[in-house]
């Protein structure tokens, strides 16, 4: 289960996040930030290792992940960007995705 | 994906109806053509999301083109690119022999002027899937004889050794 869900644009600021409320809801944000070093290392590495590894998944990135959520994280953006009434670069603002987002987070009671 | 028929007709009507309602106003080429470019872009960046979710990650952007002339093309005109040439420098051409909305037009010189109303739409369809892909790029079309068209697509980060021309 998840405490904090992102959705990062190319330009490198986010399109969307949620976290489950807590007082640290800052330290996420900032985690998020951090993670996007780690992305792009992964992804120059993968270049350098003749393309073996060719999945849209980096894998974890710290082991907390879970693959299944990815999937069906990028799911639902693919939705979001097929909606007509959606502007890429906007922030996202869907209900349906919202609903997916919920369904992975950590349930606060 | 559905029918090519109701796409291609959908198509023309749109192109009619934009030169239609400018009609009013001015009947300057570049807007309509700008308008119709600019809506291939919306449609090229929303399929280019829906066809990558399950592929592999690209290598470079040869392999890029290579999706766009082969899995891209099939999907919105059920068949492939006849030929993809390239000066390794950011310069693509890709050459269809055939192209699926030009062969109802002609079957050669006839209404030649008219032909770049009808490739706007794809042009602004390609360079929106590359954007969503990574790839700033110019696409253009042309053509001698119908049915057969080459689009131009130029990237200018990867062209280093030229200046931008325009």
């Amino acid at each position: 289960m998840a405490v904090c869900i992102a959705v990062i644009a190319k330009e490198n600021y986010p399109l969307y996040i949620r976290s489950v409320p807590t007082q640290n809801e800052l330290k996420f944000h900032y985690t998020v930030h951090t993670s996007l070093d780690v992305v792009e290392e992964k992804i120059s590495a993968v270049g350098k290792s003749l393309g073996d590894q060719r999945e849209l998944y980096l894998g974890l990135l710290y082991p907390t992940e879970d693959y299944k959520m990815f999937r069906k994280l990028h799911n639902s953006f693919t939705d979001v960007m097929c909606n007509p009434f959606h502007n890429p670069g906007d922030t996202i603002q869907s209900k349906a995705f919202d609903g997916i987002v919920s369904g992975m987070m950590v349930q606060t009671g | 994906m559905a029918d090519e028929a109701p796409f291609q007709f959908l198509h023309n009507e749109v192109i009619h109806y934009i030169y239609k309602s400018a009609e009013n106003g001015e009947t300057e080429n570049g807007k309509n053509i700008t308008k119709l470019e600019n809506m291939g872009f919306r449609v090229g960046q929303g399929l280019i999301e829906r066809l990558t979710k399950d592929t592999a990650r690209f290598k470079d952007e040869l392999d890029i083109m290579k999706f766009i002339c082969k899995d891209f093309w099939t999907c919105v005109f059920k068949k492939q690119i006849d030929n993809l040439r390239t000066n390794h420098q950011g310069i693509y051409v890709l050459q269809d022999n055939k192209f699926r909305l030009l062969s109802q037009l002609s079957a050669g010189k006839q209404y030649l002027e008219h032909a770049p109303k009808y490739l706007a739409f794809t042009c602004g369809l390609v360079r929106g899937a590359l954007s969503n892909l990574g790839v700033k790029s110019i696409v253009t079309a042309e053509v001698s004889v119908m049915p057969a068209c080459k689009t131009h697509i130029t990237c200018p980060s990867s062209d280093q050794r030229h200046s931008h021309k325009d």
